[in-house]
């Protein structure tokens, strides 16, 4: 760092008015960004520390330029624009001409204290389990159905007697019965122990390779740096060999999950299968839809389940509603498959093709995603019951788009997934050119109505 | 960091003055990116642009550079972007050359075989030309679509952009004597990572209002006539309005609009419009869906606005 003589002179000539005026400055901005942090935008003290000397450059009696200097300084992504400019207008407009009636310090320093005292929801239900409260039991009883409850005390009953008896064997066959048993008729103990054993799984995805390449024992590209430098003890007669590889790389994983009401026996449940696989695998990308399609990647990202999935069902509206499984994907098509589908990504879609929306936008937009995915999964819950045959018009629909169709019914289909998303290589699945002919008028006939 | 010393700097003392020579260089600038430019250059941090494609991402570097009349150095990212191709390379040939000629010539070996791994063997790739200390005025360094390159790449210029110098095992620390001005472009078919974010002041480039298009294509077509220039500008405002696989950027406006020219159009018609819409529009999809409107109709419509 070089001194700068001059201004240090002139930060001396300050008045002591205006030296308060720059700290209270620091300050504003330092509690600009807690609310950016508090409300999603990740500010962290390096960034605050470089807006600060940022803002040296510019005019700040300007509110335009302040705005646009803190805003391109603060925010990462587009799409914290509007909650960035949301929040500068409430903080800094608003809240300072309520500061300035001084009504409210107290109630500020109050608010903080309370901020203090607020543990993450996590902590919260750690907290509640170890003092043997109900809390989150309780909002976990709603995934039963009442006779199921029911039953589960009948069983609570039950199962003090049996305790007796090897307890690793009963343990044992017991995760085996579960592995079997549907989502569908599972009661409440049984819903956390599956919650478990999905923590526990592990999965990892076909690779694909990828353009860079590595050195390596053996390989087919001649790594010329290392070759020159272990040959020159020989005078740099070629005679030791070194090779570059090409590396390899899991594939991308796009998630597209059905949560509307058909689906809801599921969805809970499998929304902690996408958490167990978001967290296990590195690159995943979540959307969830019933009339419309959310992305809850960020949400997921979370480490406690119970947090992401609570946060899940905040940012979702459409729980538990009508499908429109058309519209979503066409909305995924246009908005985040460029985004997402790229390096040979594999689609996963998890519904039971109840639709009601129309079946030629269902068509189409198969077609798009299944032509600019490498591979195009589609998990169905119902396909787990022997008689069930894909009937409804969104499955008929579908299902000539679809790579792999596949049950998600209980525990061992969910492993069986697992070892097929392991075994992806690079080759292209077989696709039938007759449905592609079929999408291509749809297609067609979609365009020409007004 | 040091402060700048870059003479060419002075001009921009304020935001306004950045705004007016991107004018001078064509460039239409909102006074928001003109405050983003200005800080970048004021701070020495990379800008980080995102947009559509052709909203004139890759312009702005071209413009800075002619601004502060200093080179542009422009890497273009692709999958499988290495060291080798990026920053710096050996000379392999040369250095077997000159070990041949070392040995038929006895001179002391010992001290020549070191410098095979010296400066004179090296080639030098854009991000090591970018940081050349004996660059007399420091360049504009494009980072060009950084969304296909490969995370790897991404980490490696993490180290780059926060200390400005590169480690060549062989030789040393190179350290650019004044940082280059950096501008990363991104058209997010890969998210890029928040840690290479938080470095970088971001701007997101939107595409542009009625006015300010109509502008641009005047200031960068005079010659058009000033009728077909306001038809033009509404006209691709209304597709923009409506769902499309890719709404046409700026770039394609103009791509248009001097194709209209090139077919000596002096207003829209819809025969014109019909035979020049793939300049405007790149997929069969979106062709067949404005090819199934009634262009006769949005025309004069767009006419009776006028």
């Amino acid at each position: 760092m070089n001194a700068q003589p001059p201004e240090d002179q002139e930060q001396l000539t300050l008045s002591a008015r205006e030296v308060e005026h720059g700290e209270r400055l620091l300050y504003r901005l330092t509690e600009f960004g807690r609310l950016l942090w508090e409300s999603g935008i990740n500010v962290g003290p390096h960034q605050l520390l470089d807006v600060a000397e940022t803002l040296n450059a510019i005019d700040i009696t300007n509110q335009e330029d302040f705005y646009h200097t803190l805003k391109c300084s603060l925010i990462t992504r587009h799409e914290q624009e509007p909650i960035f400019e949301q929040m500068f207008y409430y903080f800094w407009s608003m809240r300072s001409k309520v500061d300035k009636k001084g009504e409210n310090a107290n109630d500020k320093g109050m608010k903080r204290e309370e901020r203090q005292m607020r543990l993450p929801p996590s902590e919260r239900k750690r907290l509640a389990e170890h003092l043997k409260t109900s809390e989150s039991r309780k909002e976990l009883r709603g995934e039963m159905r009442p006779t199921e409850r029911k039953q589960t005390a009948e069983e609570d009953i039950g199962d003090s007697e049996n305790d007796q008896g090897d307890p690793q064997g009963t343990a044992y066959s017991a995760i085996e019965q579960l592995r079997k048993k549907d989502f569908e008729n599972f009661t409440w103990e049984e819903v956390q122990e599956a919650k478990r054993l999905m923590a526990e799984m592990h999965w990892n995805l076909g690779q694909r390779s990828t353009r860079r390449k590595a050195p390596a024992r053996s390989g087919s590209y001649p790594d010329m740096r290392r070759m020159v430098r272990h040959n020159l003890k020989y005078g740099a007669e070629m005679i030791e060999l070194t090779w570059r590889e090409i590396k390899q790389k899991p594939r991308p994983l796009v998630i597209i999950c059905d949560i509307s009401g058909s689906m809801s026996l599921y969805s809970r449940l499998l929304l902690h299968f996408i958490h167990t696989i978001s967290n296990g695998l590195l690159n995943v990308e979540t959307f969830v839809f019933g009339t419309r399609l959310t992305r809850i990647t960020r949400q997921l990202k979370r480490r406690d389940v119970d947090d992401a999935v609570r946060d899940v069902s905040k940012s979702v509206q459409d729980w538990s509603g009508g499908t429109r499984i058309g519209d979503a994907l066409h909305y995924f098509n246009y908005h985040w498959a460029r985004r997402v589908l790229g390096r040979g990504a594999v689609v996963l879609i998890i519904s039971d093709g109840w639709d009601r929306g129309d079946a030629d936008t269902l068509r189409v937009e198969m077609d798009r995603l299944q032509h600019s995915c490498h591979r195009l999964i589609w998990l169905n819950p119902l396909l787990g019951s022997p008689d069930y045959r894909p009937l409804t018009i969104g499955m008929k629909t579908s299902l000539p788009f679809i790579d792999d169709f596949v049950p998600s019914h209980n525990l061992d289909s969910l492993i069986s997934l697992g070892h097929l998303l392991s075994n992806i290589d690079d080759s292209r699945p077989n696709r039938s050119t007759s449905a592609r002919r079929k999408a291509v008028s749809a297609w067609s006939n979609r365009t020409k109505r007004p | 960091m040091e402060q700048a010393q870059f003479s060419q700097l002075n001009k921009f003392a304020t935001i306004e003055d950045v705004q007016q020579a991107m004018f001078s260089q064509h460039y239409i600038a909102d006074r928001s990116l003109a405050t983003a430019v200005f800080l970048s250059l004021k701070r020495r941090k990379p800008l980080l642009l995102e947009g559509e494609p052709g909203v004139g991402k890759t312009e702005i570097a071209k413009v800075l550079s002619a601004l502060l009349n200093t080179r542009l150095i422009r890497l273009q990212c692709y999958e499988g972007i290495d060291v080798n191709t990026a920053v710096y390379e050996w000379n392999y040939t040369r250095q077997m050359l000159h070990i041949r000629m070392l040995e038929a010539s006895e001179v002391n070996r010992q001290d020549e075989m070191k410098e095979i791994f010296g400066p004179d063997f090296l080639m030098q790739r854009p991000l090591l030309q970018a940081i050349d200390p004996n660059n007399t005025t420091p360049p504009v360094l494009l980072i060009d679509e950084l969304d296909r390159s490969d995370e790897e790449f991404e980490a490696y210029l993490l180290e780059l952009l926060s200390d400005f110098q590169i480690t060549i095992p062989e030789i040393g620390t190179i350290q650019a004597k004044e940082p280059p001005f950096v501008i990363i472009t991104s058209n997010r078919t890969r998210e890029i990572h928040d840690a290479l974010r938080r470095r970088c002041l971001y701007y997101w480039i939107d595409y542009p209002t009625l006015e300010k298009e109509y502008q641009i294509i005047l200031t960068r077509m005079p010659e058009a006539p000033e009728r077909l220039s306001q038809q033009v500008t509404k006209f691709v405002h209304e597709l923009r309005s409506l769902e499309l696989y890719k709404a046409p950027g700026i770039s394609e406006t103009l791509d248009w609009m001097s194709s209209l020219l090139a077919l000596d159009q002096q207003e829209l018609t819809e025969g014109a419009v019909r035979d020049s819409l793939g300049a405007l529009l790149k997929y069969q999809d979106d062709l067949l869906k404005i090819g199934g409107l009634d262009i006769g109709k949005i025309i004069q419509k767009l006419r009776g606005a006028s």
